[in-house]
C-alpha cells in the first residue's frame, strides 16, 4: 500500500505542469500585450469593413500568435445577416 | 558616473526589499559608495529591513518638492561608511512622485555613488514604473512559484519598453535573481527548477538565494543578511550576486546542491 502510494506520488510531481502552464500562458500574454500591434490593426481592419458593412465593434478579434519559426495573424469578423444591405 | 539599478519584480513579497539591502551592503562591503533609494512610497520599509528606522528624518518626497536637500535625507548606515539609504515618505502616495523630481534625484546621486540600487513597490503602476525609469541595469526577482513568474514576464516586457533606454533603442541589461529556491524541492520535481525559470524568462542569472531561516532571522534584527550572518548561505549567495553586478565572472553555485552518492540515487529514481 505505501509502496504503491509512493509511486503514484513520484508519477505526479508538480513542477513540469507548473512549467508547461506557465509555457502555454506566456506565450499567449506576449503576443497581446507585447506590442499594440493587434490593437491598432483590429481599430483600421474594423474601420475599412465599416465603410462597406455595418457591424458591431465586439464581433472583430485580431489574434497574433507567434512560436519559433511563424508568427499567424488571425482576423475573426462577425457580419450579420442583415448587414450587407443595412449598408 | 555610478550604475542605476532597479530591482524589481512586479508581484509582492518575493524579497525585492530584502535583495535591494543585502546586494547594497554587499557591494557597500566590497568598499563601493552605495546609495540604496526606497521608492515605495506611503509602504516604506527598505528603513526597517536595514535598521534605521528611528533615523528617518527627510526622505525621497521630501527632496523631490524641495523641502530637503539631497544630503540632509541620505541616512548613513551605522555599520558600514560607504552604504546610505534614501527612505521614501511614509505619509504620502506615489502621486507625490513626479518624473521630473526622480529624474533630478537619481541624476544628482549619480554623481557621488558609485551605486545607485532603486528598490521599486509591487506593481506596474506609477511607483514601479518610476523606479524603473532611469535604470541602466534591472534586477529582476522571482520565485520559483507560478505567478511571480508570470509577474516577472510583463515586468521584463515593460522594461523593454517603458524605460529612458528602451525609449532610446537602447538595450535594458535584464538579470534574474532567484530567491526562496529550494533545491530540495526542486529536485523532487515539486519546485520550478533554475533552468525552468530561466527558459521560460530568458534573461541571465544573477544569482540563486537559498530558502532560509537566516532572512528572516537578519530582517528581525534590522540589518542586511550579508551583515548579520555572512556565513550564511543566503549571504554566500549575496556577496556572488553583488561580484556578478561589478563585472566579475564567477560560476553560478546551486545552494545546497552537494549531495553524497545515496542522494543522488535516491534522486535519480525519483525522476
Amino acid at each position: 500500500m505505501s509502496i504503491l502510494r509512493l509511486f503514484t506520488r513520484s508519477a505526479r510531481r508538480s513542477a513540469p505542469a507548473a512549467r508547461e502552464r506557465l509555457q502555454v500562458l506566456l506565450a499567449h500574454e506576449r503576443a497581446s500585450t507585447g506590442s499594440d500591434l493587434t490593437a491598432i490593426l483590429r481599430e483600421e481592419i474594423l474601420a475599412v469593413i465599416a465603410k462597406h458593412v455595418q457591424l458591431d465593434g465586439d464581433r472583430v478579434t485580431v489574434k497574433v500568435d507567434r512560436d519559433e519559426n511563424v508568427s499567424i495573424l488571425e482576423i475573426d469578423v462577425e457580419i450579420p445577416l442583415d448587414a450587407a444591405r443595412a449598408a | 558616473m555610478g550604475k542605476v539599478i532597479v530591482v524589481t519584480s512586479g508581484k509582492g513579497g518575493v524579497g525585492k526589499t530584502t535583495s535591494t539591502a543585502a546586494l547594497g551592503a554587499a557591494l557597500a562591503q566590497r568598499n563601493e559608495k552605495v546609495a540604496v533609494v526606497d521608492f515605495d512610497v506611503g509602504l516604506r520599509n527598505l528603513d526597517l529591513v536595514m535598521g534605521a528606522e528611528r533615523r528617518v528624518v527627510y526622505d525621497l518626497v521630501n527632496v523631490i518638492n524641495g523641502d530637503a536637500k539631497l544630503p540632509q535625507a541620505l541616512i548613513r548606515d551605522k555599520r558600514l561608511d560607504t552604504l546610505f539609504l534614501l527612505p521614501a515618505s511614509q505619509t504620502r502616495d506615489k502621486d507625490a512622485l513626479t518624473e521630473e523630481g526622480v529624474e533630478r534625484v537619481i541624476g544628482e546621486l549619480k554623481k557621488y555613488f558609485d551605486w545607485v540600487i532603486c528598490d521599486s513597490p509591487a506593481g506596474i503602476e506609477k511607483g514601479a514604473t518610476l523606479a524603473m525609469r532611469h535604470a541602466d541595469v534591472a534586477v529582476v526577482v522571482t520565485n520559483p512559484e507560478v505567478s511571480s513568474v508570470r509577474d516577472s514576464d510583463r515586468i521584463i516586457g515593460m522594461l523593454d519598453s517603458k524605460t529612458l533606454k528602451a525609449e532610446n533603442g537602447e538595450r535594458m541589461e535584464k538579470h534574474l535573481l532567484l530567491t526562496r529556491y529550494d533545491s530540495l524541492r526542486a529536485e523532487r520535481g515539486d519546485m520550478l527548477k533554475v533552468d525552468d525559470v530561466l527558459e521560460i524568462l530568458s534573461i541571465p542569472l544573477l544569482g540563486i538565494i537559498p530558502e532560509s531561516t537566516d532572512v528572516l532571522k537578519a530582517s528581525n534584527l534590522g540589518a542586511p543578511v550579508t551583515l548579520s550572518d555572512a556565513r550564511s548561505a543566503p549571504a554566500q549567495a549575496y556577496f556572488e550576486a553583488a561580484r556578478r553586478l561589478a563585472g566579475e565572472i564567477v560560476p553560478v553555485t546551486v545552494p545546497g546542491e552537494k549531495r553524497g552518492i545515496f542522494g543522488k540515487l535516491f534522486g535519480r529514481k525519483a525522476a
